[in-house]
């Protein structure tokens, strides 16, 4: 009996091919576009979380100017020198490393290849702050770092630039004015929280990109990384305090530079980017719920010709439940397929997509299911409770039923 | 004589409610003998489908007794009654009602699949009641490929497959032109004839009533006039 409800459904959705794919269409795509937006964005929020991670411990930034934000006037504010970078080493408390860091856009060149990057003149402690490690060569001497020696250190986006696949060691890099030696290559990091490539750098001693590159004792921003344990908001409060008191600001004066925590920074990008994961998430919850109520409308074009074919199938000896049992079949077994398919189509796309965005592609057992569920629902819902309200009809009824 | 097959005892019905209660049938009696082919006339409006309906066991009466075979139906439930349509009945109606998008054989099918017969069986007996009726050649059309004669006759041959008893026909000529109709009724005389069913049909063409051996008529829903049909063939 149920091999023949079975039956009886798989015929039906056979006959109306066109209502049947249509009806699986809505679900289909339903399911793939929430599937889809909350698997990227778990795959978004997984690859923040992670570079934050790598951030290791707390990292704090100094940026001389009067605030952040839109229009922010950092011409006027003094710039820090060498000696601000060692009053903070001295004076405040529960510090891991002190970077200095003078940052120039250039364009570099090797041989015949050429590339666009960012040189950052700094000391080695900027290895420990931005938790870098080497994949080949050497950190920076005390003699090259005294005496402004030409060297420099590449990100993994140089190299690949300039170098293809050969090893950059002991070659040089023509920087401006001046040729280089590479003497070490970064471990590749990736992307950065807000996708831009972090390999894509060139460190060189402080007084070599002083020198050479920008022409002053000025330094663009100061790095701080904090020890394990220490609390970012005393050291930050030390900060301020010793800054505005070695740029001699009265206490009427607003600051006339930063000091951001950039954990914090991460921390409220991969908020962000939970509120749009979620805000997408709905939008496609929307799509489903579109998608079923176009399965309702399509049930419902058909429901006249449907309660006319309940009516003969009663009128010829249905039973009621048997009616019942094979509509029930159609809709489950439409809709799961549909769910299915929609499961099978989200997993190419968030393939795809993350493979595209380079986000790691986290399959959630959870939101499938969810989507599954609420597909055959829905399917259940609008094909079934029409269909149960027809043979629950006189046959006589349903019969005239126009 | 034992019982008759079928027994209306005043049988009454009521459709709507209050003021707009309106009563189809006021007391209808009637006796049908197994093998008997009956046809029920009248004006329009005079209770012929709904009595129709309530001997095909698709409505119920508002009171009354109706027996089948001394079973007493106005007392079985939904579920009951579907099964006696299924194992003792079959209707044919005015307007066809086959399955669209459904060839003539799965139509035929269909009450045998709700009997659970297997597939085999179905197939034969499907094919063979389409060459009872003279379309055994059309068994893969679907209705919108057959003309309206030939849709009744695969809405008869549904009918049959199942070897009613009893063949309750509702105005089976009603859509179809006059050759046609004279190849269903000599169709239906056939099945009666040859295949004993006992056939009760509604019409108010007077020469479609002609091929009955007896003429049942209703006026204002009552039984007006039953009488013998001396034109008509003789039982078997
Ligand atoms: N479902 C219904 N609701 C209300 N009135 C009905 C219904 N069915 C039939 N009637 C009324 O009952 C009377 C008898 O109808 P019917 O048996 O169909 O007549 P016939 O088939 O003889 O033309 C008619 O007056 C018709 O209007
Ligand atoms: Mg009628």
């Amino acid at each position: 009996m149920l091999l023949n409800a079975l039956l009886l459904a798989l015929r039906e959705i056979r006959r109306n091919l066109l209502r049947s794919f249509l009806t699986v269409l809505g679900i289909v795509i339903g399911v793939a576009a929430v599937i889809t937006m909350v698997t990227l964005g778990n795959g978004a929020t997984r690859m923040v979380a992670d570079q934050i991670a790598s951030l290791g411990s707390n990292l704090l930034m100094v940026m001389p100017g009067q605030r952040l934000g839109p229009g922010r006037d950092s011409a006027g504010a003094p710039k820090f020198k060498i000696a601000d970078i060692e009053a903070i080493e001295q004076q405040v408390n529960g510090l891991k490393a002190v970077a200095p860091v003078v940052g120039s856009a250039v364009t570099l060149v090797a041989g015949t290849q050429n590339w666009s990057s960012t040189v950052s003149g700094t000391t080695n402690d900027y290895f420990v702050v931005g938790n870098w490690r080497l994949a080949a060569g050497r950190l920076f001497s005390e003699d090259e770092d005294r005496a402004g020696k030409a060297v420099c250190i590449i990100g993994n986006t140089v190299k690949k630039e300039l170098f293809g696949n050969q090893s950059p060691l002991g070659s040089s890099i023509r920087v401006k004015t001046f040729d280089c030696e590479v003497i070490g290559l970064l471990a590749a990091k990736g992307q950065g929280g807000m996708g831009q490539d972090q390999d894509d750098t060139v460190l060189m001693p402080l007084r070599t990109a002083q020198r050479r590159l920008t022409g002053t004792l000025d330094i663009g921003n100061v790095m701080v990384s904090l020890k394990d344990g220490t609390n970012s908001t005393v050291a930050m409060a030390q900060l301020r305090s010793l800054l505005r008191e070695r740029r001699k600001l009265a206490d009427n004066v607003d600051d006339n530079f930063n000091v951001m925590d950039t954990k914090q920074i991460a921390e409220t990008l991969s908020g962000t980017i939970g509120t749009m994961t979620a805000l997408l998430g709905a939008v496609a919850a929307v799509s489903l719920l579109v998608g079923g109520i176009g399965i309702m409308n399509i049930m419902l074009v058909s429901v006249t010709e449907r309660t006319r074919e309940i009516g003969i199938r009663l009128a010829i000896g249905a039973l009621e439940h048997e009616v019942l049992l094979q509509f029930l079949i159609e809709a489950v077994a439409l809709s799961a397929f549909g769910g299915l398919v929609g499961i099978a189509l989200a997993f190419v796309a968030c393939l795809g997509l993350s493979a595209l965005m380079r986000m790691p592609f986290l399959f959630n057992p959870g939101i499938n299911l969810t989507a599954f569920f609420f597909s055959a629902a829905i399917g259940v819902i609008f094909g079934f409770v029409p269909a149960r309200r027809a043979a629950r009809l006189d046959p006589i009824e349903a019969l005239r039923h126009e | 004589m034992s019982q008759p097959l079928i027994e209306l005892r005043a049988i009454t019905k009521t459709y709507g409610q209050g003021q707009a209660a309106f009563q189809a049938l006021r007391g209808v009696d009637l006796q049908i003998e197994a093998g008997e082919f009956v046809a029920v006339m009248g004006p329009s409006g005079s209770g012929k489908s709904t009595v129709m309906n309530l001997l095909g066991c698709l409505d119920t009466p508002g009171s009354g007794e109706y027996l089948f075979q001394g079973i007493h139906v106005e007392q079985l439930d939904r579920n009951q009654r579907a099964l006696l349509r299924r194992q003792c009945l079959g209707f044919v109606f005015q307007g066809f009602n086959l399955l669209a998008r459904t060839s003539a054989q799965e139509n035929v099918e269909l009450p045998l699949l709700y009997r659970g017969e297997p597939a085999e069986v179905r197939h034969a007996a499907a094919l063979a009641a389409l060459a009872k009726v003279g379309l055994a050649e059309w068994a893969h059309h679907t209705p919108a490929e057959l003309s309206g004669g030939q849709q009744q006759r695969v809405a008869i041959a549904r009918a049959i497959v199942t070897n009613p008893l009893v063949l309750l026909a509702d105005e089976p000529t009603g859509n179809l032109d006059s050759q046609r109709s004279h190849e269903i009724m000599e169709l239906l005389v056939r099945l009666n004839q040859e295949q004993g069913i006992t056939v009760l049909m509604v019409t108010h063409e007077p020469d479609m009533a002609r091929y009955a051996r007896r003429i049942v008529h209703f006026v204002d829903g009552l039984v007006h006039r039953d009488e013998r049909n001396p034109e008509a063939a003789p039982c078997c």
